[in-house]
């Protein structure tokens, strides 16, 4: 066992893992951050990706014990501090970006790492992105639509209706 | 996953050390090395991480100009870093995987790999890069030994991939849409002393040069001067994606979208 310290969304944390402990495992098992899904666990679907030190990452394919010392953030950290859902997640709500929801944090959370280093993306940028987050409803379309209005552009013309 | 112990050395002197051990194994991004060690094709005792080495991190220019990438540097780096000095590099590194991969997965990692359909290896091979190691200096053309093997000795790591910067370079890759590797690649260099052909995805032995092409387009640097030219189908590899004629067929056409992007 080996102990890790880091800081998750913002919070001191820290815990003993096994080697073998993944990101994903010690956020959902240890730290009951279950919001962070666990789709394929073969670092196909993107729908475990959090960020550490700032870059998108699939949780699922990296050791706790990678993460010792890091700045973590997952979508339990992403809501404004009064509660109310970032412009991600309510261009999310607005634009039907969600279907069954289960890839939907790891969307977000590559969301947000793209408008970061992008803030004004192409909808081809956006989908070129979102090419490690699978959506099994297919939802993309909307999906895609989401992140263009969370970025302030004019939708309309966005992908079918 | 079997049990093991992770170890974060933060020198290649320490990582060297940890990996005199005959049951550890070297851990870069851990893009392939994880998804492995789930399905329990392979048991180590003890990993030793070599992404927190600072020494093995990022993106310089060397003395005679070629750009020098740490070993443990990530494909988004590699990509950010070398956008202008080398874009044919920047292109390749920046379409491997998906974002988040490469934000983990490592240019050590995959060249110690040698992966049949990974990207890396067509980028050392053609633009004859040098191998860094913590005992030695490998040139690519000695480096890659076939599906999976490479010079590398038990416990040696690549420390630094050093790539000659060419006059124009451009990567194609076939992609395979569900694993994001090359179904067939193919990366052209073009030197002031010679063109170098490099193609992954398609051989049964891994990356190879395509000689042939080589000579052709050092006479005549255009997609029409493979026009006479073919790739046997013989020793391709065959898979429910493509048969080794497709491949041999891709491996063609990508040479010539790759030459007419340079």
């Amino acid at each position: 066992m080996a102990s890790v310290t880091m800081t998750v969304n913002g919070k001191s944390v820290s815990g003993d893992v096994e080697g073998r402990t993944l990101m994903s495992d010690f956020l959902r098992n240890d730290l009951r951050l279950t919001g962070t899904h666990i789709g394929c666990d073969t670092s196909q679907c993107g729908a475990c990706v959090i960020h550490v030190n700032g870059e998108a990452v699939k949780s699922c394919t990296m050791f706790a014990v990678e993460a010792d010392g890091a700045e973590v953030a997952t979508i339990e950290g992403q809501a404004n501090t009064d509660g109310s859902l970032n412009v991600i997640q309510q261009a999310f709500q607005d634009h039907h970006g969600l279907q069954c929801g289960f890839c939907t944090p790891g969307m977000v959370m590559s969301a947000a790492a793209l408008l970061k280093d992008n803030p004004k993306p192409t909808e081809g940028e956006v989908r070129e992105y979102l090419e490690g987050n699978i959506c099994r409803c297919t939802g993309y379309h909307n999906i895609v639509k989401a992140i263009m209005a969370a970025s302030g552009q004019d939708v309309s013309a966005v992908a079918a209706e | 996953m079997y049990a093991f112990d992770i170890e974060r050395p933060s020198t290649i002197a320490d990582a060297v050390k940890a990996l005199s051990d005959e049951d550890a194994q070297a851990l870069g991004g851990g893009q392939t090395l994880i998804p492995t060690l789930k399905q329990r094709l392979a048991m180590p005792a003890t990993l030793v991480s070599l992404t927190g080495i600072g020494e093995m991190q990022g993106v310089c220019i060397g003395d005679n100009g070629e750009v020098c990438v740490g070993g443990a540097t990530n494909h988004a780096t590699v990509a950010a870093e070398t956008a202008s000095s080398y874009p044919g590099l920047s292109g390749l590194a920046g379409n491997i995987g998906d974002p988040a991969v490469r934000n983990r997965g490592t240019v050590g990692g995959s060249l110690a790999n040698n992966d049949p359909s990974a990207c890396y290896p067509a980028a050392a091979l053609g633009s004859g890069a040098t191998i860094i190691t913590n005992t030695r200096q490998i040139a690519a053309d000695d480096y890659f030994q076939g599906l999976f093997e490479t010079a590398l000795d038990e416990g040696e790591v690549i420390t630094e991939v050093r790539f000659p910067v060419p006059e124009a370079a451009h990567y194609e890759k076939f992609v395979q849409p569900a694993s994001r590797f090359a179904l067939v690649g193919v990366f052209v260099a073009k030197y002031a002393d010679g063109v170098r052909v490099a193609v992954t995805g398609a051989s049964e032995n891994g990356v190879f040069r395509w000689t042939e092409a080589e000579a052709a387009l050092a006479a005549d640097f255009s997609a029409g001067a493979l026009d006479g030219l073919s790739v046997p189908a013989d020793g391709m590899i065959s898979d429910l994606h493509g048969s080794s004629e497709y491949r041999a067929h891709l491996v063609k056409v990508m040479t010539g979208r790759a030459v007419a992007a340079c």
